[in-house]
């Protein structure tokens, strides 16, 4: 089913009277009620009343992860602290973390997303949704959690991890939809495997896998193991988490609902806009949102648009996969990893000059692994395994403590890790996507 | 009494034991001594070579992450019970030892090893008490 027809399935000619409306509205609203916004459109000389349609988008500046960085906590937030209902935190480039506050309205239309969203992935009401995103800072698991309230399913808040816990819950509930991280499915085939299951015969018919990047050949692996329909969800808590876009059961593309939240494809070098149909950085503008919400806010994620109307009926354009990223982030069990985050634990080690790449793999069945090279020097050697593996342990423990998620540290020789142009390429990412 | 141990990082793969040895030999630098101590992923190669400055400075140039360290070699009687005789000693001065090898040669028909102390200060001073002889640099080079 379809769950917002009217949004969903407009001809776009239709909608660009509410688009300008609605930029017109926000543009408004954050000017009026956020001094840190309102000096950044000054700078650019731009007044509200400049906007008087969608067209005049691209007179608006960018929002970038900076921004996000030097406004910690709250002073992007265009409501006061005391209209927000909830507050969710990701990881940030160095020190402070992303903060993203969602008034009650906000909440209201993360539901509405979010039932969007599982609507479109094939959900029906009366379904039982295994929701095995984590729940807490991280937006995966409570944003799924609204949405199937939303549209009137049944949720098993199974949260993340817990294997066999996740398998008995499976064999013995029977939920028809599996929400988690490509990775993750896979994983748990491995562990079903040595329960003696046989993956192909569970309940799931339906997964909603995201929050870490994955291509067509993983998906086929996915739909050949668990015998079931695999697809695409797309989101980031600085738009709102999950519920940004989502694939139907074609398959051909991420619908994106654009109704709230406006895409644009630009030339990260230029800005400027890529031809229809070419990759380019995806750019959200977000329309009713009133916590945090945000001009022309650029994810940094590489995509191309499709205009053309899908089979499914849906008119709303839709989005490719991931196809890369403008800086060095990555994505690893939905835990965003910038490496300055990693150089900054380096350098307050004692002696450690930050010479390190990180390594990225997935293996068969396994969850994504982070390995950190770090070329010992000098400074730090000793003719002692006993210091030398004390040294790996406290590298390890302090990353894992910044970033949340476990790491594999090994020290290598100095000069080892390959440089490009004298700078030390930081990130191999050797996953099989 | 003390000699010069020299110690060099090796990461766990094929060649590095090869290439390090082979810059020693190119260069005209004898090995007396070695072993090689490892771990999961990195190993450490620890060599008494006749030429210490020069080796040290000759593998930093090469890229090697290396230092010295200072350690006590003994002589002990090339017989069962030697090397337990000397143990004895330390084990009643409660002189720990972190990690011990022996010389590829013999001197003097006795055996040699290389103790590295945890305190060697105190490790040397028990020696002396005890009569037991610590070689010096120049028997290394005279070997």
């Amino acid at each position: 089913m379809i769950w917002n027809k009217k949004m969903e399935c407009a001809v776009p000619g239709d909608l660009k009277n509410i688009f300008s409306d609605r930029l017109k509205d926000i543009v408004e609203f954050i000017y009026q009620n956020n001094p840190l916004y309102k000096e950044k459109l000054d700078k650019a000389g731009v007044v509200p009343s400049d906007i008087k349609n969608i067209d005049d988008l691209s007179k608006l500046p960018f929002t970038t992860k900076d921004d996000m960085r030097i406004s910690y906590p709250f002073k992007l937030f265009s409501s006061p602290l005391n209209k927000i209902s909830e507050i969710h935190v990701s990881s940030g480039t160095t020190g402070n973390p992303t903060v993203v506050g969602y008034t009650k309205d906000d909440l209201k239309l993360w539901a509405e997303v979010m039932a969007r969203t599982l609507c479109c992935a094939g959900a029906e009401p009366g379904d039982i949704l295994q929701n095995a995103y984590g729940y807490g800072l991280f937006t995966g698991g409570l944003g799924l959690h609204y949405g199937a309230l939303e549209m009137g399913l049944t949720v098993i808040p199974a949260s993340s991890g817990q294997t066999k816990r996740q398998l008995k819950l499976m064999m013995d509930f029977k939920p028809r939809i599996l929400s988690c991280t490509p990775s993750y499915v896979l994983y748990m085939a491995e562990e079903a495997r040595e329960m003696g299951l046989d993956p192909r015969e569970s309940s799931w018919e339906i997964g909603v896998f995201g929050a870490e990047p994955w291509s067509d050949l993983m998906r086929n692996e996915i739909e050949d193991t668990w015998n079931i329909l695999a697809t695409d969800i797309y989101g980031l808590s600085e738009i709102i988490g999950p519920g940004v876009a989502q694939e139907c059961s074609y398959k051909d593309g991420l619908h994106i609902f654009w109704d709230v939240f406006y895409p644009e494809i630009i030339n990260p070098d230029t800005d400027e806009p890529v031809e229809d149909g070419e990759a380019g950085e995806l750019v959200v503008t977000t329309f009713t949102k009133q916590g945090i919400p945000l001009l022309r806010y650029r994810t940094r994620d590489i995509v191309s648009i499709n205009y053309q109307k899908c089979r499914c009926g849906r008119t709303s354009p839709r989005i490719s996969k991931i196809k890369g990223r403008t800086d060095d982030m990555i994505i690893v069990r939905g835990i965003n990893v910038f490496p300055s985050q990693i150089e900054h634990v380096l350098l307050g080690i004692e002696g450690t000059q930050p010479h390190y790449q990180i390594v990225v793999d997935r293996k068969s069945g396994e969850l994504d692994e982070l390995e950190i090279l770090v070329e010992v020097e000098e400074k730090i050697f000793s003719d002692e395994i006993k210091h030398l593996r004390a040294l790996e342990e406290k590298i390890r423990k302090e990353i894992e403590s910044v970033l949340g998620v476990f790491v594999k540290v090994k020290l290598v020789e100095p000069k080892t890790i390959e440089r490009s142009m004298g700078k030390a390429k930081r990130v191999v990412d050797q996953r099989v996507l | 009494m003390k000699l010069t141990q020299i110690s060099i990082f090796l990461e766990n793969k094929s060649g590095r034991l090869y290439e390090a040895c082979t810059l020693l030999g190119e260069n005209d630098i004898n090995i007396r001594a070695l072993t090689v101590a490892e771990s999961a992923d990195f190993g450490i190669l620890r060599i008494v070579v006749d030429k210490p400055n020069e080796a040290l400075s000759l593998l930093k140039e090469n890229g090697f992450a290396s230092n010295s360290t200072k350690i006590v070699a003994v002589e002990v009687e090339d017989t069962p019970g030697g090397l337990s005789d000397i143990l004895k000693v330390f084990s009643e001065n409660e002189i720990n030892v972190e990690y011990m090898y022996g010389f590829v040669e013999k001197f003097r028909e006795e055996a040699l090893l290389v103790f590295r102390f945890e305190n060697t200060e105190k490790a040397l001073e028990v020696l002396k008490k005890n009569h037991i002889k610590a070689i010096t640099e120049g028997d290394i080079v005279d070997l």
